[in-house]
């Protein structure tokens, strides 16, 4: 499966109260132009930020299911935040990695995913459930069933190289983003 | 000051959900919270995880504080200058003033960045305020407006010594 597949996947089948974090690069312009949603939060920059974000969120705001869509580059940047959510344990966290084996956003380079297994990492780290998968009908089923399933969880997704040709920047500034999920906070 | 009065002139001002990493400086103000149910703490795993942590509060309307030493300012100038002051994002950072008094007065770990704190904070244009028991209350809620204004994060630097428990 291509990338944009699972961006796509991952956004039809959450809920509209549900919060959806996009890293930095390719995964938050895929995002942008998949389903501008308002309860989506662009990461536009800032490699590696996204998973401590997205668990101070699930924290503050445990009746959102929060799920964050990673990419193995930014994954393997911030390594020690994955024990440190299982540590925190938020049961209405989601962590997607979705992983390429590559710095693509960059132009492809080589990633040391394709011999750091995510998923043993994940599962070594403490998540309490860890699925692995490329296949979008089985992302799109490990997604809907996220409701009756205690987090943290991970799914690893793997999906090929290749870029989807139109796919634009976000349209929207950083502070556009930002109040944008405060407003969709506000009023869910 | 002790550590107590400290979190009471914090949480007084709406001031409770935290992440940090460790520093010796401030180990009075860690060990007051350790079973205080008012201040939710995340013990983070590095000073740029601990920000992204206490960023989300902005985001659900509170505002959200980072506990850390001076020697972790290094590993959060990307997130601010990528994250927080592009998005506009106040957090109040609590750090610790290693190497304030000069070469001479700390460990040589503490010699370049105890120098340089103040330095890297006007560079990347974060407000800040250095603790002192005779106008903190003052000082801080000119701190805190600044920060609201500007939506920007904002800093207390701590001196050794200066928060007991």
């Amino acid at each position: 499966m291509k990338r944009y597949e699972a961006v796509e996947t991952i956004l039809r089948s959450v809920g509209s109260d549900d919060l959806v974090l996009t890293t930095t690069g390719m995964i938050s312009r895929e995002a942008f132009a998949a389903d501008d949603r308002p309860g989506t939060f662009y990461m536009i920059g800032s490699m590696g930020l996204l998973s401590s974000l997205g668990l101070g969120l699930a924290l503050l705001k445990p009746d959102h299911r929060v799920v964050i869509v990673d990419g193995d580059g930014s994954a393997l940047m911030s390594l020690g935040t994955l024990p440190l959510i299982a540590h925190e344990a938020p049961t209405n966290l989601t962590y997607v990695v979705l992983d390429n084996h590559a710095y693509e956003s960059t132009g492809g380079q080589y990633c040391i995913s394709c011999r750091a297994d995510l998923s043993r990492i994940a599962e070594a780290a403490g998540f309490r459930d860890v699925r692995q998968t490329a296949d979008p009908g089985e992302l799109e089923n490990h997604m809907r069933a996220l409701s009756a399933v205690d987090g943290p969880v991970c799914i690893h997704v793997n999906v090929e190289m290749g870029r989807v040709d139109g796919i634009l920047r976000v349209a929207h500034s950083p502070t556009q983003i930002r109040d944008r999920l405060q407003r969709h906070l506000l009023s869910t | 000051m002790d550590a107590g009065r400290f979190w009471t002139i914090l949480k007084r001002r709406g001031l409770t959900f935290f992440a940090g990493v460790p520093d010796s400086t401030l180990s009075a103000v860690y060990s007051a919270i350790s079973d205080d149910e008012e201040v939710r703490y995340v013990p983070a795993v590095r000073e740029d995880v601990a920000l992204g942590i206490s960023s989300a509060a902005y985001l659900t309307g509170e505002m959200g504080g980072v506990l850390m030493q001076n020697s972790g300012i290094g590993n959060i100038v990307n997130p601010l200058s990528s994250f927080n002051l592009i998005y506009r994002i106040p957090v109040l950072l609590v750090i610790g003033w290693r190497g304030a008094g000069g070469p001479e007065t700390d460990a040589p770990e503490h010699w370049i960045m105890g120098e340089k704190t103040c330095q890297i904070l006007d560079l990347l244009e974060v407000p800040y305020i250095t603790q002192d028991d005779a106008s903190f209350e003052k000082d801080l809620d000119e701190l805190l407006r600044t920060m609201k204004r500007e939506a920007k994060p904002g800093a207390v630097l701590v001196h050794r010594g200066a928060i007991t428990q």
